[in-house]
Protein backbone atom coordinates (compact mmCIF):
# COMPACT_ATOMS: atom_id res chain seq x y z
CA UNK A 1 0.00 0.00 0.00
CA UNK A 2 2.69 1.90 0.80
CA UNK A 3 4.38 1.82 -1.96
CA UNK A 4 1.09 1.87 -4.32
CA UNK A 5 0.78 5.42 -2.77
CA UNK A 6 4.58 6.91 -3.31
CA UNK A 7 4.18 5.55 -7.46
CA UNK A 8 0.73 7.43 -7.87
CA UNK A 9 2.31 10.13 -6.20
CA UNK A 10 5.68 9.96 -8.03
CA UNK A 11 3.67 9.12 -11.12
CA UNK A 12 1.55 12.82 -10.60
CA UNK A 13 5.15 14.48 -10.78
CA UNK A 14 6.22 13.08 -13.61
CA UNK A 15 2.75 14.12 -14.72
CA UNK A 16 3.41 17.70 -14.45
CA UNK A 17 6.05 17.18 -17.41
CA UNK A 18 3.63 15.09 -19.39
CA UNK A 19 0.98 17.75 -19.16
CA UNK A 20 3.11 20.40 -19.81
CA UNK A 21 4.08 18.94 -22.97
CA UNK A 22 0.97 18.04 -23.90
CA UNK A 23 -0.26 21.22 -23.11
CA UNK A 24 2.09 23.12 -25.23
CA UNK A 25 1.60 20.44 -28.46
CA UNK A 26 -2.06 21.03 -27.82
CA UNK A 27 -1.49 25.10 -28.21
CA UNK A 28 0.20 24.48 -31.22
CA UNK A 29 -1.97 22.21 -33.05
CA UNK A 30 -4.98 24.57 -32.12
CA UNK A 31 -3.86 28.17 -33.54
CA UNK A 32 -1.90 26.12 -36.69
CA UNK A 33 -2.66 22.62 -36.90
CA UNK A 34 0.48 21.03 -36.82
CA UNK A 35 2.22 18.35 -34.96
CA UNK A 36 4.87 20.00 -33.31
CA UNK A 37 7.24 16.65 -33.19
CA UNK A 38 9.88 19.41 -31.97
CA UNK A 39 8.25 20.71 -28.89
CA UNK A 40 10.76 18.36 -26.58
CA UNK A 41 14.09 19.26 -27.85
CA UNK A 42 12.91 22.72 -28.02
CA UNK A 43 12.12 22.55 -24.86
CA UNK A 44 15.44 21.02 -24.43
CA UNK A 45 17.51 23.85 -25.77
CA UNK A 46 15.38 26.70 -23.86
CA UNK A 47 17.32 24.13 -20.82
CA UNK A 48 20.53 24.81 -21.95
CA UNK A 49 19.41 28.26 -22.00
CA UNK A 50 18.67 28.57 -18.52
CA UNK A 51 21.80 26.50 -17.55
CA UNK A 52 24.23 29.13 -19.47
CA UNK A 53 21.92 31.38 -17.50
CA UNK A 54 23.03 29.98 -14.32
CA UNK A 55 26.94 29.38 -15.48
CA UNK A 56 26.90 32.63 -16.72
CA UNK A 57 25.95 33.87 -12.54
CA UNK A 58 22.11 34.34 -12.41
CA UNK A 59 20.34 33.02 -9.81
CA UNK A 60 18.18 29.75 -10.73
CA UNK A 61 15.05 32.15 -10.62
CA UNK A 62 16.15 34.94 -12.54
CA UNK A 63 17.54 32.60 -14.97
CA UNK A 64 14.48 30.49 -14.84
CA UNK A 65 12.75 33.83 -15.61
CA UNK A 66 14.19 34.71 -18.62
CA UNK A 67 14.52 31.54 -20.15
CA UNK A 68 10.79 31.64 -20.07
CA UNK A 69 10.91 35.15 -21.95
CA UNK A 70 13.66 34.41 -24.42
CA UNK A 71 11.92 31.22 -25.04
CA UNK A 72 8.61 32.79 -25.58
CA UNK A 73 10.26 35.20 -28.78
CA UNK A 74 11.96 32.29 -30.31
CA UNK A 75 8.63 30.42 -30.33
CA UNK A 76 7.51 33.45 -31.53
CA UNK A 77 10.02 33.84 -34.04
CA UNK A 78 10.19 30.13 -35.38
CA UNK A 79 6.10 30.80 -36.00
CA UNK A 80 6.81 33.82 -38.32
CA UNK A 81 9.90 32.69 -40.06
CA UNK A 82 9.82 29.16 -40.55
CA UNK A 83 6.33 27.78 -39.94
CA UNK A 84 4.00 30.19 -41.50
CA UNK A 85 5.97 30.68 -44.80
CA UNK A 86 5.36 26.57 -45.00
CA UNK A 87 2.16 26.36 -43.86
CA UNK A 88 0.72 27.64 -47.05
CA UNK A 89 1.92 24.51 -48.72
CA UNK A 90 1.48 21.34 -47.88
CA UNK A 91 0.49 19.06 -44.66
CA UNK A 92 2.94 16.68 -45.71
CA UNK A 93 5.85 19.49 -46.18
CA UNK A 94 5.00 20.56 -43.03
CA UNK A 95 5.69 17.50 -41.11
CA UNK A 96 9.35 17.41 -42.81
CA UNK A 97 10.34 20.73 -41.89
CA UNK A 98 8.93 20.34 -38.21
CA UNK A 99 11.19 17.17 -38.50
CA UNK A 100 13.82 19.56 -39.46
CA UNK A 101 13.26 21.77 -36.53
CA UNK A 102 13.29 19.04 -34.24
CA UNK A 103 17.13 18.05 -35.59
CA UNK A 104 17.95 21.49 -35.86
CA UNK A 105 17.63 22.39 -32.10
CA UNK A 106 19.32 19.11 -31.25
CA UNK A 107 22.55 19.31 -32.98
CA UNK A 108 22.77 22.80 -32.09
CA UNK A 109 22.04 22.35 -28.19
CA UNK A 110 24.66 19.69 -28.92
CA UNK A 111 27.42 22.32 -31.24
CA UNK A 112 27.03 25.15 -28.56
CA UNK A 113 26.97 23.04 -25.14
CA UNK A 114 28.44 19.70 -26.29
CA UNK A 115 27.20 16.23 -25.61
CA UNK A 116 27.94 16.11 -22.03
CA UNK A 117 25.56 14.86 -19.07
CA UNK A 118 25.39 17.61 -16.93
CA UNK A 119 23.63 17.95 -13.71
CA UNK A 120 20.60 20.50 -13.28
CA UNK A 121 20.74 22.21 -9.87
CA UNK A 122 17.33 22.52 -8.37
CA UNK A 123 16.41 25.62 -5.66
CA UNK A 124 14.71 23.15 -3.67
CA UNK A 125 16.25 20.99 -0.51
CA UNK A 126 17.59 17.94 -1.66
CA UNK A 127 17.67 16.10 1.53
CA UNK A 128 14.04 17.07 2.32
CA UNK A 129 11.27 15.09 1.82
CA UNK A 130 7.37 16.08 2.36
CA UNK A 131 4.05 14.63 2.91
CA UNK A 132 5.47 12.36 5.48
CA UNK A 133 8.04 11.09 3.22
CA UNK A 134 6.40 10.34 -0.17
CA UNK A 135 7.78 12.98 -2.09
CA UNK A 136 10.89 14.95 -2.41
CA UNK A 137 11.29 18.27 -1.98
CA UNK A 138 11.70 18.98 -5.87
CA UNK A 139 8.95 17.00 -6.94
CA UNK A 140 6.18 19.08 -4.82
CA UNK A 141 8.14 22.25 -5.57
CA UNK A 142 8.28 21.23 -9.48
CA UNK A 143 3.86 20.39 -8.79
CA UNK A 144 3.17 23.76 -7.45
CA UNK A 145 5.36 25.52 -10.44
CA UNK A 146 3.47 24.14 -12.94
CA UNK A 147 0.41 24.45 -11.25
CA UNK A 148 0.65 28.35 -11.06
CA UNK A 149 1.58 27.92 -14.54
CA UNK A 150 -1.66 26.36 -15.52
CA UNK A 151 -3.56 28.88 -13.31
CA UNK A 152 -2.35 31.65 -14.95
CA UNK A 153 -2.82 30.64 -18.36
CA UNK A 154 -6.31 29.62 -17.36
CA UNK A 155 -6.89 33.27 -16.05
CA UNK A 156 -5.26 34.52 -18.86
CA UNK A 157 -7.69 32.39 -21.78
CA UNK A 158 -10.56 33.25 -19.29
CA UNK A 159 -10.08 36.92 -18.45
CA UNK A 160 -7.92 38.86 -20.88
CA UNK A 161 -9.11 40.13 -24.00
CA UNK A 162 -6.13 38.97 -26.17
CA UNK A 163 -6.64 35.17 -24.62
CA UNK A 164 -10.39 35.62 -25.54
CA UNK A 165 -9.10 36.65 -29.08
CA UNK A 166 -6.73 33.03 -29.13
CA UNK A 167 -9.47 30.91 -28.13
CA UNK A 168 -11.93 32.66 -31.63
CA UNK A 169 -8.78 32.76 -33.69
CA UNK A 170 -8.34 29.05 -33.10
CA UNK A 171 -11.73 28.18 -33.85
CA UNK A 172 -12.78 30.57 -36.53
CA UNK A 173 -9.69 32.04 -38.44
CA UNK A 174 -12.05 33.66 -41.12
CA UNK A 175 -14.41 35.17 -38.20
CA UNK A 176 -11.70 36.33 -36.26
CA UNK A 177 -10.36 38.22 -38.95
CA UNK A 178 -13.35 39.79 -40.11
CA UNK A 179 -13.92 41.17 -36.36
CA UNK A 180 -10.64 42.76 -36.73
CA UNK A 181 -8.34 40.08 -35.11
CA UNK A 182 -4.28 40.06 -36.54
CA UNK A 183 -5.04 36.36 -36.57
CA UNK A 184 -1.17 35.37 -37.54
CA UNK A 185 0.14 37.31 -35.15
CA UNK A 186 -2.04 35.70 -32.32
CA UNK A 187 -0.67 32.34 -33.94
CA UNK A 188 2.82 33.44 -33.33
CA UNK A 189 2.24 34.07 -29.69
CA UNK A 190 0.81 30.32 -29.66
CA UNK A 191 3.65 28.76 -30.68
CA UNK A 192 5.04 31.64 -28.04
CA UNK A 193 3.31 30.32 -25.34
CA UNK A 194 3.88 26.76 -26.51
CA UNK A 195 8.01 27.23 -26.26
CA UNK A 196 7.60 28.93 -22.59
CA UNK A 197 5.21 26.27 -21.29
CA UNK A 198 7.66 24.26 -22.59
CA UNK A 199 10.80 25.49 -21.15
CA UNK A 200 9.23 25.88 -17.79
CA UNK A 201 8.77 21.66 -17.86
CA UNK A 202 12.32 21.05 -19.22
CA UNK A 203 13.46 23.54 -16.09
CA UNK A 204 11.71 21.60 -13.69
CA UNK A 205 12.39 17.99 -14.92
CA UNK A 206 16.07 18.74 -15.87
CA UNK A 207 17.33 18.18 -12.23
CA UNK A 208 15.89 14.74 -12.04
CA UNK A 209 16.42 13.67 -15.92
CA UNK A 210 20.13 15.50 -15.60
CA UNK A 211 20.74 18.08 -18.62
CA UNK A 212 21.97 16.53 -22.45
CA UNK A 213 20.89 16.84 -25.68
CA UNK A 214 18.58 14.17 -25.55
CA UNK A 215 17.05 14.85 -22.47
CA UNK A 216 13.47 15.11 -23.71
CA UNK A 217 13.25 12.34 -26.03
CA UNK A 218 10.53 9.98 -23.83
CA UNK A 219 9.17 12.95 -22.34
CA UNK A 220 7.62 14.26 -25.53
CA UNK A 221 6.56 10.80 -26.63
CA UNK A 222 4.68 10.41 -23.36
CA UNK A 223 3.48 14.19 -23.80
CA UNK A 224 1.87 13.04 -27.51
CA UNK A 225 0.41 10.44 -25.97
CA UNK A 226 -1.28 12.29 -23.31
CA UNK A 227 -2.48 15.08 -25.49
CA UNK A 228 -4.08 12.33 -28.10
CA UNK A 229 -5.55 10.45 -24.50
CA UNK A 230 -7.02 14.16 -23.15
CA UNK A 231 -8.27 15.35 -26.67
CA UNK A 232 -5.44 17.54 -28.77
CA UNK A 233 -7.99 19.98 -29.49
CA UNK A 234 -8.76 20.31 -25.99
CA UNK A 235 -5.96 21.76 -24.03
CA UNK A 236 -7.73 21.45 -20.73
CA UNK A 237 -8.06 17.86 -21.36
CA UNK A 238 -4.46 17.13 -22.67
CA UNK A 239 -3.14 18.56 -19.16
CA UNK A 240 -5.65 15.79 -17.60
CA UNK A 241 -3.95 13.10 -19.59
CA UNK A 242 -0.70 14.19 -18.77
CA UNK A 243 -0.90 13.13 -15.17
CA UNK A 244 -2.86 10.24 -16.30
CA UNK A 245 -0.14 8.92 -17.87
CA UNK A 246 1.82 9.92 -15.23
CA UNK A 247 0.22 7.87 -12.96
CA UNK A 248 -0.15 4.95 -15.26
CA UNK A 249 3.28 4.89 -16.40
CA UNK A 250 4.74 4.71 -12.85
CA UNK A 251 2.09 2.01 -11.80
CA UNK A 252 2.79 -0.08 -15.03
CA UNK A 253 6.20 0.25 -14.53
CA UNK A 254 6.34 -0.85 -11.18
CA UNK A 255 4.04 -3.70 -11.00
CA UNK A 256 3.70 -5.00 -15.07
CA UNK A 257 6.21 -4.48 -17.61
CA UNK A 258 9.16 -2.98 -15.60
CA UNK A 259 11.17 -0.15 -15.97
CA UNK A 260 12.32 -1.05 -19.71
CA UNK A 261 9.30 -1.40 -21.13
CA UNK A 262 7.85 1.41 -19.97
CA UNK A 263 8.39 3.82 -23.51
CA UNK A 264 5.99 0.88 -25.02
CA UNK A 265 3.27 1.91 -22.93
CA UNK A 266 3.45 5.10 -24.44
CA UNK A 267 3.17 4.08 -28.25
CA UNK A 268 0.66 1.64 -26.46
CA UNK A 269 -1.54 4.12 -25.49
CA UNK A 270 -1.05 6.40 -28.67
CA UNK A 271 -2.13 3.35 -31.00
CA UNK A 272 -5.24 2.25 -28.70
CA UNK A 273 -6.94 5.64 -28.33
CA UNK A 274 -6.25 6.51 -32.23
CA UNK A 275 -8.10 3.66 -32.61
CA UNK A 276 -10.48 3.60 -30.47
CA UNK A 277 -11.45 7.12 -29.75
CA UNK A 278 -9.85 9.51 -31.81
CA UNK A 279 -11.16 12.13 -30.43
CA UNK A 280 -9.75 11.37 -26.97
CA UNK A 281 -11.58 10.91 -23.66
CA UNK A 282 -12.02 14.94 -22.93
CA UNK A 283 -12.47 15.41 -27.01
CA UNK A 284 -15.21 16.51 -29.14
CA UNK A 285 -15.86 14.74 -32.11
CA UNK A 286 -16.97 17.24 -34.32
CA UNK A 287 -18.97 16.28 -37.17
CA UNK A 288 -18.78 18.54 -40.39
CA UNK A 289 -21.43 19.35 -42.65
CA UNK A 290 -20.13 18.53 -46.47
CA UNK B 1 -24.38 66.42 -53.37
CA UNK B 2 -21.49 64.71 -50.67
CA UNK B 3 -18.97 61.91 -52.14
CA UNK B 4 -20.35 58.80 -51.27
CA UNK B 5 -19.05 56.15 -48.73
CA UNK B 6 -18.39 53.68 -50.79
CA UNK B 7 -17.08 53.87 -54.56
CA UNK B 8 -16.06 50.72 -56.44
CA UNK B 9 -14.57 51.58 -59.41
CA UNK B 10 -13.37 48.64 -62.26
CA UNK B 11 -13.34 46.14 -60.32
CA UNK B 12 -12.56 43.01 -60.81
CA UNK B 13 -12.21 39.94 -58.60
CA UNK B 14 -10.38 36.52 -59.35
CA UNK B 15 -10.03 33.30 -57.45
CA UNK B 16 -7.07 31.68 -59.17
CA UNK B 17 -7.60 32.43 -62.68
CA UNK B 18 -11.50 31.99 -62.47
CA UNK B 19 -12.21 35.88 -62.83
CA UNK B 20 -15.85 36.34 -61.25
CA UNK B 21 -16.25 40.28 -61.41
CA UNK B 22 -15.59 41.97 -64.30
CA UNK B 23 -15.25 45.94 -63.75
CA UNK B 24 -17.84 46.32 -62.04
CA UNK B 25 -18.59 50.11 -60.57
CA UNK B 26 -21.36 51.06 -57.64
CA UNK B 27 -21.43 53.55 -55.05
CA UNK B 28 -22.91 53.54 -51.32
CA UNK B 29 -24.39 56.53 -50.30
CA UNK B 30 -23.91 57.05 -46.52
CA UNK B 31 -26.61 56.14 -44.36
CA UNK B 32 -28.75 54.38 -46.99
CA UNK B 33 -29.20 50.55 -47.63
CA UNK B 34 -27.62 49.10 -50.98
CA UNK B 35 -28.97 46.19 -52.09
CA UNK B 36 -27.05 43.89 -54.96
CA UNK B 37 -29.28 41.23 -56.31
CA UNK B 38 -28.42 38.32 -58.70
CA UNK B 39 -28.98 34.56 -59.56
CA UNK B 40 -26.63 31.76 -58.31
CA UNK B 41 -23.02 32.54 -59.02
CA UNK B 42 -23.65 36.28 -60.26
CA UNK B 43 -20.86 37.18 -58.10
CA UNK B 44 -22.98 38.76 -55.30
CA UNK B 45 -20.70 37.41 -52.47
CA UNK B 46 -17.82 38.10 -54.31
CA UNK B 47 -18.33 41.53 -54.36
CA UNK B 48 -18.68 41.10 -50.32
CA UNK B 49 -15.44 39.48 -50.22
CA UNK B 50 -13.77 41.71 -52.63
CA UNK B 51 -14.72 44.68 -50.28
CA UNK B 52 -13.57 42.74 -47.30
CA UNK B 53 -10.09 41.89 -49.14
CA UNK B 54 -10.98 38.14 -48.93
CA UNK B 55 -10.18 37.84 -52.79
CA UNK B 56 -7.68 39.01 -55.20
CA UNK B 57 -8.80 41.99 -56.79
CA UNK B 58 -7.35 44.50 -58.50
CA UNK B 59 -9.47 48.30 -59.83
CA UNK B 60 -10.64 50.89 -56.84
CA UNK B 61 -12.33 50.62 -53.64
CA UNK B 62 -12.61 53.32 -51.68
CA UNK B 63 -13.96 54.21 -48.55
CA UNK B 64 -14.65 57.61 -46.85
CA UNK B 65 -12.08 58.82 -49.75
CA UNK B 66 -9.29 56.32 -48.20
CA UNK B 67 -8.14 53.41 -50.78
CA UNK B 68 -8.62 50.13 -49.04
CA UNK B 69 -8.13 47.86 -52.01
CA UNK B 70 -5.42 45.19 -51.75
CA UNK B 71 -5.35 45.32 -47.75
CA UNK B 72 -5.84 42.16 -45.02
CA UNK B 73 -8.75 41.85 -43.87
CA UNK B 74 -8.17 42.49 -40.59
CA UNK B 75 -7.25 45.68 -41.57
CA UNK B 76 -10.03 46.75 -43.67
CA UNK B 77 -12.11 45.57 -40.83
CA UNK B 78 -10.47 48.29 -38.57
CA UNK B 79 -11.23 50.92 -40.95
CA UNK B 80 -14.96 50.42 -40.18
CA UNK B 81 -16.37 47.65 -42.47
CA UNK B 82 -18.07 45.12 -40.61
CA UNK B 83 -19.08 41.62 -42.59
CA UNK B 84 -21.52 39.01 -41.78
CA UNK B 85 -20.28 36.27 -43.57
CA UNK B 86 -22.58 33.73 -45.83
CA UNK B 87 -22.28 31.00 -42.88
CA UNK B 88 -23.00 33.88 -40.31
CA UNK B 89 -19.79 33.33 -39.11
CA UNK B 90 -20.78 32.26 -35.65
CA UNK B 91 -17.78 31.23 -32.46
CA UNK B 92 -19.58 28.17 -31.87
CA UNK B 93 -17.95 27.55 -28.74
CA UNK B 94 -17.72 30.88 -27.11
CA UNK B 95 -20.86 31.80 -25.30
CA UNK B 96 -23.16 35.15 -26.83
CA UNK B 97 -21.63 37.68 -24.83
CA UNK B 98 -18.02 36.51 -25.77
CA UNK B 99 -18.95 36.60 -29.59
CA UNK B 100 -20.27 40.18 -29.06
CA UNK B 101 -16.77 41.04 -26.73
CA UNK B 102 -14.81 39.49 -29.75
CA UNK B 103 -16.95 42.10 -32.27
CA UNK B 104 -15.92 44.84 -30.40
CA UNK B 105 -12.27 43.54 -30.48
CA UNK B 106 -10.69 46.59 -31.91
CA UNK B 107 -12.82 49.45 -30.32
CA UNK B 108 -10.80 50.97 -27.13
CA UNK B 109 -13.82 53.22 -25.94
CA UNK B 110 -14.86 50.87 -22.88
CA UNK B 111 -17.84 53.36 -21.65
CA UNK B 112 -19.25 53.21 -25.27
CA UNK B 113 -18.62 49.65 -25.67
CA UNK B 114 -20.85 48.41 -22.62
CA UNK B 115 -23.31 51.24 -24.22
CA UNK B 116 -23.64 49.32 -27.35
CA UNK B 117 -24.16 46.10 -25.66
CA UNK B 118 -27.35 47.31 -24.37
CA UNK B 119 -28.25 48.82 -27.71
CA UNK B 120 -28.21 45.22 -29.39
CA UNK B 121 -29.54 43.71 -26.21
CA UNK B 122 -32.50 46.31 -27.26
CA UNK B 123 -32.85 45.43 -30.91
CA UNK B 124 -32.68 41.56 -30.49
CA UNK B 125 -34.17 40.94 -26.62
CA UNK B 126 -33.99 36.89 -27.23
CA UNK B 127 -29.70 37.12 -27.32
CA UNK B 128 -30.20 39.07 -23.79
CA UNK B 129 -31.83 36.00 -22.18
CA UNK B 130 -29.00 33.64 -23.87
CA UNK B 131 -26.30 35.87 -23.22
CA UNK B 132 -24.13 32.93 -20.87
CA UNK B 133 -24.98 30.58 -23.33
CA UNK B 134 -22.51 28.92 -25.67
CA UNK B 135 -23.34 30.44 -29.32
CA UNK B 136 -23.65 27.15 -30.92
CA UNK B 137 -26.59 25.96 -29.51
CA UNK B 138 -28.76 28.90 -30.81
CA UNK B 139 -31.00 28.62 -33.42
CA UNK B 140 -30.40 29.35 -37.05
CA UNK B 141 -32.37 32.61 -36.19
CA UNK B 142 -30.48 33.36 -33.40
CA UNK B 143 -27.32 32.92 -34.81
CA UNK B 144 -28.22 35.42 -37.66
CA UNK B 145 -28.89 38.05 -35.18
CA UNK B 146 -25.98 37.20 -33.00
CA UNK B 147 -24.04 37.61 -36.30
CA UNK B 148 -25.66 41.11 -37.26
CA UNK B 149 -25.42 42.22 -33.36
CA UNK B 150 -21.55 40.92 -33.66
CA UNK B 151 -21.09 43.26 -37.21
CA UNK B 152 -22.59 46.16 -35.08
CA UNK B 153 -20.09 46.01 -31.84
CA UNK B 154 -18.18 47.34 -34.09
CA UNK B 155 -19.58 50.61 -34.71
CA UNK B 156 -19.20 50.41 -38.44
CA UNK B 157 -19.29 52.81 -41.24
CA UNK B 158 -20.15 49.99 -43.54
CA UNK B 159 -21.96 46.68 -42.70
CA UNK B 160 -22.00 44.04 -45.84
CA UNK B 161 -24.51 41.39 -45.16
CA UNK B 162 -24.75 38.70 -46.60
CA UNK B 163 -27.87 36.17 -47.29
CA UNK B 164 -29.13 36.97 -43.93
CA UNK B 165 -32.55 35.04 -44.96
CA UNK B 166 -30.67 32.10 -45.95
CA UNK B 167 -32.07 28.89 -44.30
CA UNK B 168 -34.19 30.74 -41.90
CA UNK B 169 -38.09 30.63 -42.04
CA UNK B 170 -40.23 33.25 -43.07
CA UNK B 171 -41.23 35.03 -40.11
CA UNK B 172 -37.90 34.24 -39.01
CA UNK B 173 -36.56 36.49 -41.90
CA UNK B 174 -39.53 39.21 -41.53
CA UNK B 175 -38.71 39.83 -37.85
CA UNK B 176 -34.80 40.18 -38.54
CA UNK B 177 -35.36 42.76 -41.58
CA UNK B 178 -38.06 44.51 -39.50
CA UNK B 179 -35.18 44.86 -37.04
CA UNK B 180 -32.46 45.46 -39.68
CA UNK B 181 -34.60 49.18 -40.75
CA UNK B 182 -34.90 49.98 -37.60
CA UNK B 183 -31.11 50.12 -36.99
CA UNK B 184 -30.33 51.60 -40.41
CA UNK B 185 -33.13 54.54 -39.17
CA UNK B 186 -32.15 55.05 -35.86
CA UNK B 187 -28.06 54.05 -35.82
CA UNK B 188 -27.39 55.29 -39.30
CA UNK B 189 -25.41 52.31 -40.21
CA UNK B 190 -25.18 52.15 -44.10
CA UNK B 191 -25.62 48.74 -45.65
CA UNK B 192 -24.64 46.69 -48.46
CA UNK B 193 -27.06 44.00 -48.56
CA UNK B 194 -26.98 40.96 -50.79
CA UNK B 195 -30.00 38.57 -50.95
CA UNK B 196 -30.90 36.40 -53.59
CA UNK B 197 -34.72 36.71 -52.13
CA UNK B 198 -34.84 40.41 -54.50
CA UNK B 199 -38.28 41.04 -52.82
CA UNK B 200 -37.35 41.27 -49.33
CA UNK B 201 -34.33 43.07 -50.75
CA UNK B 202 -36.14 46.03 -52.29
CA UNK B 203 -38.39 46.50 -49.80
CA UNK B 204 -36.01 47.10 -47.32
CA UNK B 205 -33.37 49.00 -49.53
CA UNK B 206 -33.38 52.16 -50.92
CA UNK B 207 -30.79 51.68 -53.71
CA UNK B 208 -30.01 47.93 -56.27
CA UNK B 209 -27.52 47.01 -58.31
CA UNK B 210 -28.36 43.69 -60.39
CA UNK B 211 -25.62 41.31 -60.94
CA UNK B 212 -25.29 39.17 -63.89
CA UNK B 213 -22.50 37.13 -64.24
CA UNK B 214 -20.20 39.59 -62.90
CA UNK B 215 -21.28 42.35 -64.35
CA UNK B 216 -23.62 45.32 -63.36
CA UNK B 217 -26.75 44.65 -65.45
CA UNK B 218 -28.53 47.74 -64.23
CA UNK B 219 -29.10 49.64 -61.19
CA UNK B 220 -31.30 52.45 -59.60
CA UNK B 221 -33.49 53.35 -56.62
CA UNK B 222 -35.23 50.26 -55.09
CA UNK B 223 -38.95 51.31 -55.71
CA UNK B 224 -38.14 52.01 -59.22
CA UNK B 225 -36.82 48.60 -59.83
CA UNK B 226 -39.57 46.90 -57.72
CA UNK B 227 -42.31 48.50 -59.73
CA UNK B 228 -40.74 47.96 -63.48
CA UNK B 229 -42.06 44.72 -64.24
CA UNK B 230 -39.88 44.11 -67.44
CA UNK B 231 -36.73 43.98 -64.99
CA UNK B 232 -38.92 41.90 -62.44
CA UNK B 233 -39.77 39.48 -65.21
CA UNK B 234 -36.37 38.82 -66.37
CA UNK B 235 -33.98 39.09 -63.85
CA UNK B 236 -35.35 38.90 -60.38
CA UNK B 237 -37.87 35.63 -61.64
CA UNK B 238 -40.95 36.78 -59.81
Amino acid sequence: MQTLIHQIVAGLATGCIYASIALAISMVHQSTHQLNFAQGEMAMFSTFIAWALMQAGLSYFSAFALTVIVSFVLGMLIERFIIRPVGKTSQLSMVVVVIGLLLVCNSSAGWIWGYDVRPFPSPFPDDMRLLGGYVTAHEAGSFCITMAMLIALYLFFRFTPLGLAMRAAAQNPVSSRLVGVRVDLLFGVGWGLAAAIGAVAGITVAHVLFLDVNMMAGAVLYGFAAALVGGIDNPWGAIAGGFLIGVVENLLGAYVVGNDLKLTVALLIIVGVLTFKPAGIFGVQRVRRV
Amino acid sequence: MTAPLLQVQQLDAMYGKTQVLHSIDFAIESGHITAVLGANGAGKTTTLRAISGMVKTRGKIILDGRQIDNRKTESITRMGVAHVPDNRGTFIDLTVEENLRMGAYVRRDRDRVAEDFDMVYGYFPKLAERRKQQAGTLSGGEQQMLAISRALMLRPKLLLLDEPSFGLAPLVVREIFAIMRRINEHEKVSMLLVEQNANLALDLAHHAYLLESGRVKMSGEASAIKSDESIRRSYLGY
